[in-house]
């Protein structure tokens, strides 16, 4: 355990990308055993890039087996949704799982799904860890900053109303449990992975209880970590440093819905959603690594699809369950495929296939 | 307002390259229609003038400065206002009502607890559901992004910042989001008017409704029933977290955007941001009967006490926005001189002040300013 974690604080910083102390999950024993992970391939482009991750995790003879989950196509009275009470159970067993993109349709009357996996499984932080990937270059070089955002309530608690015909009013809900939590994983973090400044982002000079209680669950929890700088920015401050001058930001952690914008904003800083890992932890120790975006019906089936946020997001998926080496091989060889150039899919400047890409990589591992 | 003075810029760069004149030539205002006033309206107009806190007396210090320069035909009363006062003061309220037009610096909000925004209040008290600012790259000014001209039109009374919160139990706190189908109307009323009078082609409505689907989705209705009255101008709606990433990847697709409050607060910084800094962006607020214009967006960060005391502020968004205000009050050459004395300064790049990477202080920058105007 010890020689584990001192590998972990020497590896450098891109290679960790998620954490599993003692604290926040059950120690997995070592075991040959297969370990059994949920998989659900999504809509859209989903099977054809979850296809693509199960040839590379068979390439790199990683210990995975999958369990795989369709999303249903009547709504379940169990979970409101479209997803089935069995898929829930079965990540709640397992422990660990990969999510590939699924559709939410806008306006129509049921529980979107992402939430309601989040509802269900008590989801309740997302970690996107943004860095500028070699190899492929945007307009901002020196991006290294992660990401953490609130993820069961805040503004996208879902509790709307009409009052009156032509008013509308929707709730934000701040609860102090769920404030210390996610600032409690932040800081838990950044001391697991060596980073030294962890900043909340508020708007808490107008939503002065709300956003003014987060603050305050934050400067508790900063006060336990005193060797972490901790500093408080507004958010509109927040939006335009990151577009100025990324560099500036260390560990981000925030309320549901700036996070939301602020997660996606740093993923178009580096390149795009379509390669951004993302992992959304829960109570308990439970992992669910997801692809951030979306379903792209319209390349759906063509095998034009680019499958490295569901690879990178499947590496995250290994550090939780500490299989460190396999996850090392498997993110060199997508970061080697990326800054060879050769094998490059559509949505970055490429004319590969979604086969030649993963074939690429598994030549890379 | 950007607009018309871009592909002057453009004509008269391109006639001059092939000539290398000097710089000043380049730059000089050239206002091919002539404007018809009536008699009468070049007497004096009254403004309301609230310095504000932190860099705000100094960035007004030199708008009060380059009017007085150009005898522009505006007076300013000064009224003082801080914010850590309770409420504005009924005199200055009475002031704007009376001259219509107001010109202010920043105002500090606190943070946490007790007293509410006063850019706020003053937004609601006046009713000014309209807040603009304008994001376009300057000509010298290097950024990252090239090719950006945007609009933001965001609705300012309402939304995520009606204040209505509560704390239910300890530890479990509430805030009201509210959006009125009355309030959408008019704000998509206006982002389609102002399309219209400035010749944009494209308005596109920003939201989250595939999470919030009966507040953004009330937002949405009313931004259609208004584009159908346009049929001249395109509309298409996007997704505020997919916007952002847009907007750093690729701006040049975006021209005027229309957002409820909270949205428009991130995405008007972030598209200030990309074009040059909150620092040079020009803005306002507007109502059915009133104006304040301020510094574009971010109007509640009056700087930190070190840019105030070495008076380093940036002047640039607040003179840009006098210009707008000097066009409101229908002195559209006025506007045009110093838009343009301001563009060639930028261009120059010789006084520059530290958030666009040079040197100067506010007052070296108001005097380069004087300097150029013809």
């Amino acid at each position: 355990m010890a020689f584990q974690l001192l590998r972990r604080a020497l590896t450098s910083r891109p290679d960790q990308i998620i954490s599993s102390p003692s604290a926040f999950s059950a120690v997995r024993a070592f075991s040959s055993a297969p370990i059994t992970a949920t998989l659900f391939p999504g809509d859209g482009i989903g099977p054809e890039i979850a296809e693509a991750v199960k040839q590379i995790f068979r390439e790199a003879e990683v210990p995975i087996e999958w369990e795989e989950h369709y999303v249903g196509t009547e709504v379940d009275p169990r979970t409101q949704s479209f997803l089935t009470w069995e898929s829930l159970e079965s990540v709640r067993r397992n422990r660990v799982g990969l999510k590939g993109p699924m559709a939410t349709p806008i306006g129509k009357g049921h529980r979107s799904l992402n939430l309601t996996l989040r509802k269900e499984l008590n989801l309740y932080a997302n970690v996107r860890p943004c860095y500028s990937l070699p190899g492929y270059k945007t307009l901002y070089d020196d991006v290294n900053l992660i990401t953490i955002r609130e993820n069961t309530e805040g503004e996208y608690s879902g509790l709307e109303h009409q009052v009156v015909r032509g008013v509308v009013e929707s709730l934000k809900i701040i609860t102090r449990q769920a404030s210390l939590r996610v600032a409690e994983y932040a800081f838990h973090y950044a001391k697991a992975h060596g980073r030294e400044r962890v900043s909340a982002i508020h708007k808490a000079n107008i939503m002065q209880k709300t956003d003014g209680l987060f603050l305050k669950c934050c400067r508790e929890v900063a006060e336990k970590y005193p060797e972490i700088t901790y500093e408080e920015v507004v958010i509109d401050n927040c939006c335009m440093m990151l577009v100025k001058n990324p560099a500036l930001f260390d560990v981000l952690v925030m309320p549901n819905l700036y996070g939301d914008i602020i997660s996606d904003l740093c993923a178009g800083l580096i390149g795009g959603l379509g390669l951004t890992p993302s992992c959304n932890i829960g109570e308990g120790g439970i992992a669910l690594a997801e692809a951030v975006h979306g379903s792209a019906p319209d390349i759906a089936g063509k095998n034009l699809a680019n499958p490295t946020a569901l690879l990178l997001s499947g590496v995250s998926m290994l550090r939780h369950l500490e299989l460190h080496d396999k996850a090392d091989r498997i993110q060199n060889a997508v970061l080697d495929t990326i800054a060879e150039g050769k094998y490059r899919t559509a949505d970055l400047g490429g004319k590969s296939t979604t086969s030649d890409f993963t074939k690429a990589i598994c030549d890379h591992l | 307002m950007a607009k018309r003075s871009v592909p002057l810029l453009k004509q008269l760069l391109s006639s001059s390259a092939a000539v290398s004149s000097s710089c000043s030539s380049r730059f000089t205002s050239h206002r091919s229609v002539t404007y018809m006033p009536r008699p009468g309206d070049g007497s004096p107009r009254a403004v309301t003038l609230i310095p504000g806190d932190g860099i705000g007396p100094l960035v007004t210090g030199a708008v009060e400065q380059v009017m007085e320069a150009m005898h522009a035909p505006v007076y300013f009363e000064r009224y003082d206002v801080h914010g850590d006062m309770p409420k504005v003061p009924q005199e200055v309220i009475d002031s704007i009502k009376k001259n219509k037009v107001c010109l202010k610096g920043g105002l500090a909000t606190p943070m946490g607890g007790g007293v509410s925004s006063l850019n706020v209040q003053l937004r609601k008290q006046l009713d000014l559901y309209a807040s603009l600012v304008n994001c376009f790259n300057l000509p010298g000014l290097p950024t990252r992004h090239e090719n950006v001209d945007i609009v933001v039109i965001r609705e300012n009374t309402e939304g995520e910042y009606a204040g209505l919160e509560h704390e239910v139990v300890p530890g479990v706190v509430e805030s009201l989001k509210v959006i009125t189908k009355f309030c959408s109307e008019r704000i998509a009323k206006y982002a389609f008017e102002y399309a219209y009078l400035n010749n944009r082609r494209k308005v596109t409505a920003v939201h989250k409704a595939n999470i919030m689907k009966l507040a953004d989705g009330l937002f949405l209705e009313s931004c259609r029933e208004v584009a159908t009255k346009y049929p001249g101008i395109k509309y298409n709606e996007i997704i505020v977290d997919n916007c952002c990433m847009q907007l750093v990847s690729k701006p040049e697709q975006f021209d005027v955007m229309v957002t409820p409050n909270l949205y428009g607060n991130l995405v008007a910084n972030t598209a200030a941001g990309i074009a040059g800094g909150t620092g040079v962006m020009p803005g306002g607020n507007v109502g059915a009967d009133h104006a304040v214009f301020e510094q574009g967006a971010s109007a509640g960060n009056v700087g930190n006490e070190k840019v105030t005391e070495q008076k380093k502020a940036n002047p640039v968004a607040l003179l840009l926005s006098s210009a707008m205000m000097l066009r409101h009050l229908q002195f559209p050459s006025f506007a045009d001189r110093l838009e343009t004395a301001v563009k060639h300064v930028i261009f120059e790049g010789k006084h520059r002040t530290k958030d666009l990477g040079g040197n100067s202080t506010t007052q070296e920058v108001v005097d380069a300013v004087i300097a150029t105007l013809d």
